[in-house]
């Protein structure tokens, strides 16, 4: 019998889980109560979340384990790596969810809408605290399953076509992950995730299989990480209503994806086998490819959502190249991404969901003098254009700062180039956004001042100054900066 | 008391629906109420019976064979008959509100049904190849007429060619019993095991005769050509029955020989074959139910391919092939029972099933529809659902036994389901352009949308309960593989 203490993961779980049946039980005519259920069950397991922090903190153990069949467990636990992404999640879902009840206000179909975003939640806390491949997988499909209604939501033959190749390429994902899953299972029995993982004694026997059991592993969750050329769906999928886009990118698709890849090479495989196997480089450059081909692709775009999804593709690169690279420095710059990111793209994603709601800003040439119309959406759009493409002291700066030092510690020296390249291309694709913003006049008849709403604009006030402050004052002690250090320490650490 | 339990199985249903059919209309109406709960009750009396102190055998008359007839109660016929039970249970709610109680429609329905139900406990029970042979008959003989009461002049060409296609399945298998009568000197399934392996051509013969016609009856592609109009004609609560569990009773005939009197003949080539119209029966089907213009066409498709997972288990047939095959058969009982409940909603409400015209469905039918969504997750073989542990299963049977092969075909029939059930779910979605569609019926009550949910919520909770019914329906049979 598990402690109520100890399982604590299938709480914070199930406070998603249960406000979606919730939701769906209730159905449409509760419009009223909704927002209240949505919020209390996003701040109830914010608390949670707290306190499971505090706990992993103090080196509690937090671990549930449910036999499905002889040596097949569902294995939930929480160590470092776990609340590096289920408290982004939790922050950012209390933020989206207070998004989308004033993005959507009128919209139909809302019970539906906010059902499935609450599953979606819950699957990605599934897949943080996951405690083995299989978990992992089983939540990993679930969000799929979760996100498809979103992407479609809207119900038009656009989003139905979206929602068709989101499906082709996350379901196809899920298949080739399935059989790396059983085929590890095969040759080496079943296993939880463990710092260093389990595999080096099948390292001379059987490095073949190893590798393509890796390759299946990483085409799989590369699919929703957006590597190229596995990355198709995610432009496709800004079909979706904004605050899904916002989630989807920030935290729940990809960062699902990216975060498989790095438990796969850290707690699988191992850094060690990696390295015995030489799989790290020719992941750090299919990732250093994704960068710079998302970032070409994000110039060429006219669409600001569809110019921040290549950024995203291009971004979210950032994590997987830090961990390809197997040294400390360079996987603190890519774990530090992962929330830096998610600060960051969330916000972007809020602004263009600002602008299409409150003026039917779509494309960037209409984003002509809106900064004097909406100063302080843009104010934010601007923080975190700067922090994308890395101006000190924001965010991103310091991701990039650490990644350029681990690419000097492993003496892969071109790895400085693909951040320098992509650096300057961030700045290509995002300084004119700001210089039409606020530099140019607003078109004839258009001058009317018009903030967003107040619920559109506080939860992106509140990831735009998040995403500094996590830049501002990564060097004390509770930021995620620190916090990340302390699970490099931990996975070098033998 | 115990041993009496398998009779009561077996004769609580027969004979209410004997009953139900001499009286005809007098009869009261809550009289299938009382033998549906009363048959789930026995139902599920025989599961903990048999989870408590294992299987129970019962010899009618107290005759022994090869005297007398035996009802054998292991494993596998008990979570067939739970599989009955549960199905059979939601199902017989749902038509309580779809088929009536009272009226002369209604009391064919019921007599009908209720026979079935009382043949198909029978035919599990079976510990004898003639028994085999009659109960299978009073399947067939009982599910036929049921498709018909969607309308003679609507279904009468599919129920005459599936008429044909079982009696051609039942000759063949009634020659193969014949044959191994002349060898054996008995019918019993653990007496003519030796016989027919040293039969020689006989032996072979018998064999084959009786697995050939046992593919027909589970219309096993490249046999299935009578199912779908057959399965998508009939009413939705007789569609439920026939897909999860008639067609079933022949795969599980199929098992049941293979492990048991047919062990010995088992040829790695005849296996991997049947392995090969598995696989065929997988990617035909699910390609046809992409194609389908009618709702319950795409599901009576799905059947056709799901039932070739089952069938995966011969090439395989280690511990682990065992257990997916069967759990694989016990998933795809609730998820497809469920699958046509809430297509036969959509009918009711719609007045028609074509694909193309479910547009704006989901507002109006949102409890039926997500019942579709929830079951399709099981058919899709994705996780946390009955039919994701039945395909890790038998991908783990297929990598461990070497056979990749096997592997991709499970990796494949799951994407080509989700393509055929997204596809679905992809027109529903879409948003009808202001106002709801043109309906000809009412939305169904709750005691229709129900039971399809239920069966959809239980395909889902099967993911969490293999390691229980595993170990009811115990390891592979000794002396196979």
């Amino acid at each position: 019998m598990t402690g109520i203490y100890e399982a604590m993961p299938l709480w914070v779980l199930m406070t998603s889980l249960v406000t979606a049946l919730i939701i769906f039980t209730a159905g449409e005519p509760w419009h009223r109560l909704r927002p209240v259920i949505n919020l209390v069950g996003a701040s109830v397991k914010l608390a949670l979340v707290g306190v499971m922090l505090w706990g992993v903190q103090l080196g509690h153990a937090f671990m549930v384990r449910i036999p499905l069949l002889p040596g097949l467990d569902i294995v939930l636990h929480a160590d470092a790596l776990t609340m590096l992404f289920v408290t982004l999640s939790a922050i950012l879902w209390l933020a989206t969810t207070i998004y989308a009840i004033a993005y959507l206000e009128h919209a139909p179909n809302r019970a539906r809408f906010f059902g499935f975003f609450s599953l979606c939640v819950a699957a990605t806390m599934g897949i943080a605290s996951a405690g083995n491949l299989l978990t992992f997988f089983i939540f990993y499909e679930m969000l799929t399953l979760a996100t498809w209604p979103l992407v479609v939501h809207r119900g038009v033959p656009k989003s139905m076509n979206a929602g068709r190749i989101y499906l082709q390429y996350t379901l196809g994902g899920g298949a080739v992950f399935l059989l790396g899953i059983a085929l590890l299972y095969t040759l080496a029995g079943p296993s939880d995730f463990i710092a260093g993982g389990e595999l080096l004694h099948l390292a001379d026997e059987h490095a073949g299989a190893l590798t393509l059991i890796f390759l299946l592993l990483v085409a799989g969750t590369g699919v929703k990480a957006a590597l190229v050329p596995l990355h198709g769906w995610l432009p496709v999928a800004m079909a979706a209503p904004a605050p899904v886009s916002a989630l989807l990118h920030a935290v729940a698709v990809v960062k699902a994806g990216a975060f498989g890849i790095v438990r796969i090479v850290y707690d699988v495989f191992g850094i060690e086998l990696m390295a015995l196997l030489d799989l790290g480089t020719p992941l750090a450059v299919i990732a250093s490819v994704t960068i710079i081909y998302g970032s070409l692709l994000a110039i060429r775009q006219t669409d600001l959502k569809r110019r921040l999804a290549y950024s995203t593709v291009s971004q979210v690169s950032y994590i997987t190249l830090g961990v390809a690279l197997g040294s400390p420095l360079a996987s603190i710059g890519g774990l530090v991404h992962l929330v830096h990111q998610g600060l960051t793209k969330i916000t972007l994603f809020f602004c263009a969901g600002a602008y299409a709601e409150t003026h039917g800003i779509h494309r960037i040439d209409e984003l002509d003098g809106i900064g004097r119309r909406m100063p302080w959406t843009t104010a934010m759009l601007t923080l975190g254009a700067l922090g994308m493409i890395g101006v000190p002291p924001l965010a991103g700066f310091v991701s990039k700062w650490y990644l350029g030092l681990g690419a000097v510690a492993a003496e892969q020296y071109w790895i400085i180039a693909v951040l320098l390249a992509s650096t300057v291309l961030n700045a290509i694709y995002f300084l004119p956004l700001l210089h039409r913003a606020w530099f140019r006049p607003p078109r004839q008849g258009e001058a009317d001042p018009g903030e967003a709403h107040p619920g559109l604009l506080g939860p992106t006030l509140f990831t735009g100054l998040a995403a500094v402050g996590t830049g501002l004052f990564a060097g004390f002690g509770w930021s995620p900066l620190a916090w990340v250090e302390v699970i490099v320490t931990r996975e070098y650490t033998p | 008391m115990t041993e009496w339990v398998p009779v009561l199985v077996v004769f609580v249903p027969f004979l209410a629906g004997v009953v139900q059919f001499m009286a005809g209309r007098r009869v009261i109406a809550w009289w299938p109420v009382l033998a549906s709960v009363a048959t789930v009750a026995v139902s599920l009396w025989l599961t903990f019976a048999v989870a408590a102190g294992g299987g129970i055998e019962h010899f009618m008359g107290g005759w022994q064979p090869p005297l007398g007839i035996a009802l054998r109660a292991d494993g596998l016929a008990t979570v067939m008959i739970l599989l009955t039970a549960v199905v059979g249970g939601l199902v017989s709610v749902y038509a309580l509100e779809a088929h009536g109680t009272g009226d002369p429609r209604a009391s064919h329905f019921w007599a009908l049904w209720l026979m079935l139900w009382g043949s198909l406990n029978a035919l599990f029970l079976s510990a004898d190849l003639f028994n085999i042979y009659v109960t299978l008959e009073l399947v067939t003989l009982a599910a036929i007429p049921l498709v018909l009461l969607a309308g003679p002049e609507k279904t009468v060409t599919a129920a005459l060619r599936y008429l044909q296609f079982a009696l051609f399945g039942s000759l063949l298998y009634l020659a193969g019993v014949a044959l191994t009568y002349g060898l054996a000197g008995s019918l019993d399934l653990a007496l003519v095991g030796p016989a027919l392996t040293d039969g020689g051509i006989t032996g072979a013969v018998a064999a084959t005769c009786m697995v050939v016609g046992l593919l027909v009856k589970a219309a096993v592609f490249p046999f299935h050509v009578w199912l779908p109009a057959a399965h998508g004609g009939a009413p939705a609560a007789v569609s439920a029955i026939l897909s999860a569990l008639v067609v079933k009773a022949a795969v599980y005939l199929l098992l049941r020989l293979w492990t048991g009197p047919l062990a010995g003949l088992a040829d790695g080539l005849v296996a991997q074959l049947m392995g090969a119209l598995g696989a065929a029966a997988i990617l035909y089907g699910s390609i046809q139910a992409f194609r389908q213009e009618r709702l319950k066409l795409v599901v009576a498709y799905s059947t056709v391919a799901q039932l070739g997972y089952m069938l995966l288990f011969f090439p395989m047939a280690v511990a682990q092939a065992w257990e997916g095959a069967v759990y694989h058969g016990l998933s795809h009982g609730v998820a497809k029972a469920a699958l046509f409940l809430a297509a036969g909603n959509v009918l009711v409400y719609l007045g028609h099933d074509r694909v193309r015209d479910l547009k704006g469905l989901d507002r109006s039918l949102s409890v039926s529809l997500l019942a579709f969504g929830i079951a399709g997750v099981s058919i899709m073989g994705l996780p946390p659902s009955g039919g994701f542990i039945a395909k890790w299963l038998l991908l783990r049977a297929s990598l461990e036994t070497g056979q990749w092969w096997w592997a991709v075909v499970l990796i494949s029939g799951g994407l080509l389901a989700a393509a055929y059930i997204f596809r679905v779910l992809r027109y529903a979605f879409l948003q009808a352009p202001d106002r709801p569609p043109a309906t000809t019926g009412p939305i169904p009550p709750p005691i229709m949308a129900l039971p399809a949910t239920l069966l959809a919520l239980l395909a889902i909770a099967l993911g969490f309960t293999a390691a229980p019914l595993l170990a009811l329906l115990g390891g592979l049979p000794e002396g196979t593989g």
